[in-house]
C-alpha cells in the first residue's frame, strides 16, 4: 500500500467475524473505504473498510480470517483507500492483484500512486473508436475485427480453449501505423496452479515480454484480492495508455471466477441477492470495469479491454454472460460442436457480433475489399449451414451441383479459413487472400454481396492474369 | 440556509446516514462532508437523516458535516439548454473537462448548468405593456437559441402580477432581469432562467386528449403501431437487439421540435456515437445539425448509481420546459432497468424490505410518477397554445426475458409496446420490433391522420392479418415443408415475405432508407397491397404461386425502400403500380 501515515489508530475490539468481515468497534475519524492491517501474531494481512457507522466499522479482510481472535487480534486504519503503485517500468513485469511482483523482481519504484477504482471518462471527452487491432487470427481480424478503444469479450466454457487463445492474441496482437506504441496488460483472476503455469511459461518463452503487463491472482489467493486484481490491471493499464500515448489491449480471463468472488462477498454482507444469488449492483460493477476502455479526443492513447469469461454450463442467458453483453460492444462466442470437430479457434460466428466493427475496417484501416469479403463469407457460411441441414434431410444425392459447391466451401471455411495455428500470425491482408481463396470454389454470380470492381480487382482468378501478365 | 449543521453517522456506498439534521425536509439537497458532495434526502427515521449521496463516497469519515441547502433539486431551465451534455445532475461535462484539464469527470466538482456570460440577443413580447396583467405561462419575450429553436421567455409558474419594467429587445446574461411584476408591494424580477425542482411535474392548464401521431420516421412504429404526440412507448429488448439504435433512430429522425437523449447507465462508446452523429447528420425537414434541437444528458453505467434517477427525471423536466413554450418534444430514456437497478441498490441499503426480484416495492409508483408526465396539454399563460411531451422509455429485461420486474411494471403506464425480439435479431431483420408481440392503444385517435393519406386502417388490418397468419402456419411448414400447404396458405406466406422485407425491415445503416416518412410508408404498403389483390385474382384463375413469386415486379417492390420520396412521387411509384399490373396482365394471357 502507501506509506504508513505518522499515526495509525487501532483497536482490539472486534464485535464478530463472519465469513471474511469483520465487525470492528469504529473509532473516531475512520473512513469509508480505507485500508486496514490486521495484526496475527507476527504477520499481518490486509483489509477494507466497507461500511462505517459510529459504533461499527465493518471490514473486509483480504485473505484467511483464521486465527483471528476477538480482544487479542488488532485492526489497524490507515486513513487512505487502496492505492497501487504505477510506473513505466511495469513493463515485462508479473504482479499480483495489488500489483506486487511475483517475478522475483525488485519492488516497483513508484511514478505515481493510484486508486484502483479509477473515474469516469468524461462521456463529453470520448470519441467514438474507429481503428482497428490486428490480432493475427483470421476468424477474429476478419468477422470480428476488434477495435481500439472497445471492449469486446469472449463468451468460452470450460473445457474449452480460450487460454490458449488469450495467449495467442498476448503474443500476437498489434496496431497498425508507424510510431504508434502497443501494449498488452494480461489478468489472470483466480485461476488454477495449472493455468497459472501455463501462463507463466508461456509469458516467459514468448519473447513479447517487454511489451506486456502480467496480474495473475490464483485460485489460492484471497476472495479481495481477486476483486482487486481487474481494476489493479486496468489502473496500470489506464496509467500507460493516458500518460505514454500508448495503446493497451487488456486481457482478463476468468471473469465468472471474479463475479463468483463479488457473490461469496455480497452473501457474507447478507446482502439482498438478486438473480441466481449474484448481488443486484453487479452490473454497476461490472460495469465500472468494463467501461474503463475508450478513447479520448484529447489523448493519443487508448484503452481496449477484452475480457474472457466461461459460461456456466454453456448458458448464455446466465448472469455473468447476460450482464456482460449487456455492457461489452458484442461478444466473441466459442463453440463446443466446432471444437469437437477439431477446429482452433471454434468461433460460433454466427452468435459472435463485433459491435463496432463497421468503423475499424476497410481502406486505409484493413483493406478496401474487406467490408465485402466479410458479408459474403458470413452469407455464403450462414447457406451452407442451411444446405448441410437440409442434405442431413433429403440426402446428399439430392443437392444440385450448386449446393454441393456450398457445402465445399463450408468446409473449406472451418478447415483453411477458421482453423489456425496456434503460433500462426496472419496478417489482415493474408486473411483476406485466404477469404478470396475459399470464395473463389463458388460460381462467380454467387457473390452477390461483392461488387464487380472489387471482384475485378481481388478475385483470385483475375489477379492472378493481371499478375500473369505483368 | 439555516445553521442547523448535521454529522454523518454511517457510510455505506452511496447511502450516508447523518444526524442532527432536524426541520430538513423530504428530497432536500445536502452537502455532504468537507468536499461538499452532493446528496439528497431520502428517507427521514426519527433524528437520522437517510441521504442518497450523488458522487462517490470513498474517503468519507464519520462525523463530517452535512449541511442542508434548504431547497429541492432542482434543474436550471433557460437558453443554453440546447445542444448541452449533462450528467445527472445537470453539470455541463464539455465545461467540466475546460475546467478540470481532466479526462475522467473528478468528483466535487461545481460548474453551473447554464452559461452565465453569454449573452443571448433578447427580443421582447411587443403585445405586453406596462401595467398589463400577467401570470404564470406567459411569453415575455423570445430568443433565438439555435436556428432551429425560438426560446420563449416566459413568467415562471406561482409567479404573477403587474407588469412593472420590461427590458428592451438588446443582449442580456441570463442572470439580468428582462421584466419586473410587481403585485402589491412584493416585485419580482423575471430573468430569462428559472430553477425547477426535478421531482415535481410542472404545472399546465388542461391535458388534452391525443389526435395526431408523432411520426418517427420508422415504418414499424409509424404505420403498424403507431405513437401518439404526448405519448408514453416501452421498449423491452435484451442485449443484440438493436434497442439502442432504435431509440438513436427515433430520436433522430422523430418530427419533434426538440429532441431529449437521456443516456442513463449505458455505454460511454455508444452516447459518444449518438453524440457524434447529432454533431454532422441533419434534420431532414428542416436542413438543419440534430444537435441543433437536442439536449444529451449522459450517465453512463460506471457513473454514480444514484444519479441515474436524476438523469431521468432531469430530462423529464427540461421536456416538460420546451413542452410549456408550445413545442412537441420527444425524450428517451436508455435505459429505464439501469435505472431500476439503482433503486434496488439504494433501497437494499437502506435495509427496506424487498418486493420481487430485491426491487423495492415503491418500483412501480416511481415508474408511473416518470411516464406520467408524458402527455399533450394545454400549457399556462398567454398566447394560448398547447404542446406535448412524448415519452420512449427502454428496458433491458436480464436475459430478454419481459416477465421480470421493470418489464411487468413498466407495461401498466405505458400505451405503446415495441418488444423487441432476439429471434428477429439473429436473422438480421432489424428493427426487430416483433410485430405479433407489440401493439399501440392510440389506433383509434391517429385513424383520421393515416387515413386522409390513404386506405390505413383496411390495409394495416390485412397486413396485420396476413402476419399472423403466417405464424400460425410457420408450425406445419416446419413438419410438411411449404410446397404441401395449399395455394392460397402459399400466397399468404409470400406476401407476408413482402410485408416483413419489403417493409417492415428498415435499414439504419443505409442514408435513404434510415428514415421513412408517412407518404413513403403508404406508397410501399399500397404497392404490396395491389400486388396481393392481383396475386389473389390470379390464383382463382388457376395460376400457381411459383409463377408469381417470379414476377419481376416483385423486386421492384423490394427496391421500393431505397427510393426518396421525391423519386417515388415524381414517376417511380406509378411505374412500379403499372409494372405490377401489366406483369399479372402477361401472367393472365399467356
Amino acid at each position: 500500500m502507501t506509506l504508513e501515515s505518522l499515526y495509525v489508530k487501532s483497536t482490539k475490539q472486534i464485535f464478530g467475524v463472519r465469513g471474511s468481515l469483520l465487525f470492528v468497534k469504529a473509532i473516531g475519524g475512520i473512513r469509508y473505504g480505507e485500508i486496514v492491517e490486521v495484526s496475527l501474531d507476527g504477520t499481518s494481512i490486509l483489509g477494507q473498510v466497507i461500511d462505517v457507522s459510529r459504533d461499527i466499522a465493518v471490514v473486509q479482510v483480504f485473505g484467511s480470517t483464521a486465527g483471528i481472535t476477538p480482544g487479542l487480534t488488532t485492526v489497524k486504519f490507515y486513513g487512505e483507500t487502496i492505492k497501487i503503485p504505477a510506473s513505466i517500468d511495469m513493463l515485462g513485469r508479473i504482479l499480483d492483484g495489488l500489483a506486487r511482483p511475483i517475478d522475483g523482481g525488485p519492488q516497483i519504484i513508484p511514478e505515481d500512486y493510484l486508486d484502483i477504482h479509477g473515474n469516469a471518462l468524461n462521456p463529453a471527452l470520448r470519441i467514438p473508436p474507429s481503428e482497428p487491432i490486428e490480432t493475427g487470427i483470421s476468424v477474429l481480424d476478419s468477422l470480428l475485427t476488434l477495435v481500439r478503444g472497445q471492449k469486446l469479450p469472449i463468451f468460452s466454457g470450460s473445457g474449452l480453449p480460450h487460454n490458449r487463445i488469450a495467449m495467442q492474441i498476448v503474443r500476437q496482437a498489434a496496431v497498425r501505423g508507424s510510431g504508434e506504441k502497443f501494449v498488452v496488460v494480461f489478468g489472470a483472476i483466480g485461476v488454477t496452479y495449472e493455468e497459472a503455469a501455463y501462463f507463466l511459461n508461456e509469458l516467459r518463452s514468448m519473447g513479447a515480454l517487454d511489451r506486456t503487463i502480467a496480474f495473475i491472482a490464483p485460485a489460492s489467493a484471497s476472495t479481495v484480492e481477486k476483486l482487486a486484481l481487474p481494476r489493479t490491471a486496468l489502473t496500470a493499464a489506464e496509467f500507460i495508455a493516458w500518460n505514454y500515448d500508448m495503446h493497451v489491449l487488456t486481457i482478463l480471463t476468468d471473469m465468472t471466477n471474479y463475479a463468483e468472488s463479488l457473490r461469496e462477498i455480497s452473501a457474507a454482507r447478507e446482502e439482498v441477492p438478486g438473480r441466481r444469488g449474484y448481488p443486484g449492483y453487479m452490473y454497476t460493477d461490472l460495469a465500472t470495469i468494463y467501461e474503463r476502455a475508450g478513447r479520448v479526443s484529447t489523448k493519443k492513447g487508448s484503452m481496449t479491454i477484452m475480457p474472457i469469461l466461461t459460461m456456466p454450463d454453456d448458458d448464455i442467458t446466465h448472469p455473468i454472460p447476460d450482464l456482460t453483453g449487456y455492457i461489452t460492444e458484442g461478444q466473441i462466442v466459442l463453440s463446443r460442436d466446432i471444437w469437437r470437430k477439431g477446429i482452433y479457434p471454434p468461433v460460433d460466428v454466427f452468435l459472435s457480433l463485433s459491435r463496432l466493427m463497421k468503423e475499424g475496417i476497410g481502406k486505409d484501416k484493413t483493406r478496401e475489399d474487406h467490408r465485402e469479403v466479410f458479408s459474403q463469407l458470413i452469407s455464403a457460411y450462414a447457406e451452407a449451414q442451411y444446405l448441410r441441414e437440409l442434405s442431413a434431410i433429403v440426402g446428399l444425392e439430392s443437392l444440385t451441383p450448386r449446393d454441393k459447391k456450398y457445402l465445399e466451401f463450408a468446409d473449406l471455411f472451418e478447415r483453411k479459413f477458421m482453423n489456425q495455428g496456434e503460433y500462426e500470425r496472419r496478417s489482415f491482408e493474408q486473411t483476406l487472400d485466404i477469404g478470396w481463396e475459399i470464395l473463389s470454389i463458388l460460381p462467380e454470380d454467387e457473390l452477390k454481396q461483392i461488387s464487380p470492381q472489387t471482384l475485378k480487382k481481388f478475385h483470385p482468378r483475375y489477379r492472378f492474369e493481371v499478375e500473369g501478365r505483368k | 440556509m439555516s445553521s442547523r449543521v448535521g454529522r454523518i453517522y454511517r457510510i455505506s456506498g452511496p447511502l450516508v446516514v447523518a444526524e442532527g439534521l432536524a426541520g430538513v425536509m423530504m428530497y432536500e439537497v445536502v452537502r455532504v462532508g468537507e468536499e461538499g458532495l452532493i446528496g439528497e434526502v431520502i428517507a427521514i427515521r426519527g433524528d437520522r437523516t437517510f441521504i442518497q449521496v450523488y458522487e462517490e463516497t470513498s474517503g468519507l469519515t464519520v462525523g463530517e458535516k452535512v449541511v442542508p441547502t434548504g431547497k429541492p433539486l432542482s434543474a436550471e431551465l433557460g437558453p443554453g439548454l440546447i445542444g448541452s451534455i449533462y450528467d445527472g445532475l445537470q453539470r455541463p461535462e464539455k465545461e467540466i473537462g475546460v475546467k478540470t484539464g481532466s479526462i475522467f469527470i473528478e468528483r466535487g466538482v461545481s460548474v453551473p448548468p447554464l452559461r452565465r456570460e453569454v449573452k443571448w440577443s433578447f427580443e421582447k413580447n411587443r403585445e405586453i405593456k406596462l401595467g398589463d396583467k400577467i401570470a404564470p405561462g406567459d411569453i415575455v419575450g423570445f430568443v433565438k437559441e439555435t436556428p432551429l429553436v425560438l426560446h420563449k421567455i416566459m413568467v415562471p409558474p406561482e409567479v404573477g402580477g403587474y407588469v412593472k419594467w420590461i427590458a428592451d429587445d438588446g443582449d442580456y446574461t441570463i442572470e439580468d432581469s428582462v421584466a419586473i411584476v410587481s403585485l402589491g408591494d412584493r416585485e419580482y424580477e423575471v430573468k430569462m432562467y428559472q430553477p425547477w425542482p426535478i421531482r415535481r411535474p410542472r404545472p399546465h392548464s388542461e391535458k388534452l386528449g391525443p389526435i395526431e401521431p408523432l411520426i418517427t420516421g420508422i415504418r414499424v412504429i409509424d404505420y403498424m403501431f403507431p405513437i401518439a404526440k404526448g405519448g408514453k412507448a416501452a421498449i423491452p429488448g435484451g442485449f443484440g437487439t438493436g434497442k439502442t439504435v432504435a431509440l438513436q433512430e427515433i430520436t433522430k429522425w422523430s418530427h419533434a421540435d426538440i429532441a431529449i437523449y437521456v443516456g442513463c447507465g449505458e455505454r460511454g462508446n455508444e452516447m459518444s456515437d449518438a453524440l457524434t452523429s447529432f454533431m454532422k447528420l441533419l434534420d431532414p425537414r428542416r436542413g438543419r445539425l440534430m444537435m441543433e434541437r437536442s439536449v444529451f444528458i449522459a450517465n453512463t453505467s460506471n457513473m454514480p448509481v444514484a444519479a441515474r434517477e436524476t438523469s431521468v427525471f432531469l430530462g423529464v423536466t427540461i421536456g416538460e420546459y420546451f413542452r410549456d413554450m408550445g413545442y412537441d418534444v420527444v425524450m428517451v430514456a436508455d435505459s429505464t432497468s439501469r435505472w431500476a437497478e439503482a433503486m434496488r441498490e439504494i433501497s437494499g441499503r437502506m435495509e427496506e424490505m424487498p418486493g420481487e426480484e430485491g426491487f423495492p416495492a415503491y418500483l412501480s409508483s416511481r415508474l408511473a410518477e416518470f411516464y406520467e408526465r408524458a402527455g399533450r396539454v394545454k400549457v399556462l399563460g398567454r398566447p394560448e397554445r398547447s404542446g406535448s411531451l412524448t415519452i420512449f422509455g427502454a428496458v433491458s429485461p436480464p436475459g430478454g426475458d419481459f416477465s421480470e420486474p421493470v418489464v411487468r411494471s413498466t407495461v401498466r403506464y405505458v400505451q405503446c409496446f415495441y418488444a423487441l425480439d432476439y429471434g428477429l435479431a439473429t436473422r438480421r431483420h432489424f428493427p426487430a420490433i416483433n410485430w405479433l408481440m407489440s401493439y399501440s392503444l392510440y389506433i383509434d385517435f391517429v385513424k383520421a391522420y393515416w387515413n386522409k393519406l390513404s386506405r390505413w386502417s383496411e390495409y394495416r388490418e390485412t397486413a396485420l392479418k396476413i402476419l399472423q397468419r403466417e405464424a400460425e402456419l410457420s408450425d406445419i411448414v416446419r413438419l410438411v415443408g411449404p410446397e404441401a400447404l395449399p395455394e392460397e396458405d402459399k400466397l399468404t406466406l409470400e406476401i407476408s415475405r413482402m410485408i416483413r422485407e419489403d417493409f417492415l425491415q428498415q435499414s439504419a445503416l443505409n442514408p435513404v432508407d434510415s428514415y421513412s416518412p408517412p407518404e413513403k410508408d403508404v406508397m410501399i404498403m399500397e404497392a404490396v397491397m395491389e400486388f396481393y389483390r392481383l396475386a389473389g385474382r390470379a390464383l382463382m384463375k388457376g395460376v400457381t404461386v411459383a409463377r408469381v413469386r417470379e414476377l419481376k415486379s416483385r423486386t421492384l417492390i423490394a427496391q421500393m425502400k431505397y427510393y426518396t420520396l421525391e423519386q417515388l412521387k415524381s414517376g417511380v411509384f406509378e411505374n412500379i403500380v403499372n409494372s405490377i399490373r401489366s406483369d399479372f396482365k402477361e401472367l393472365l394471357g399467356g
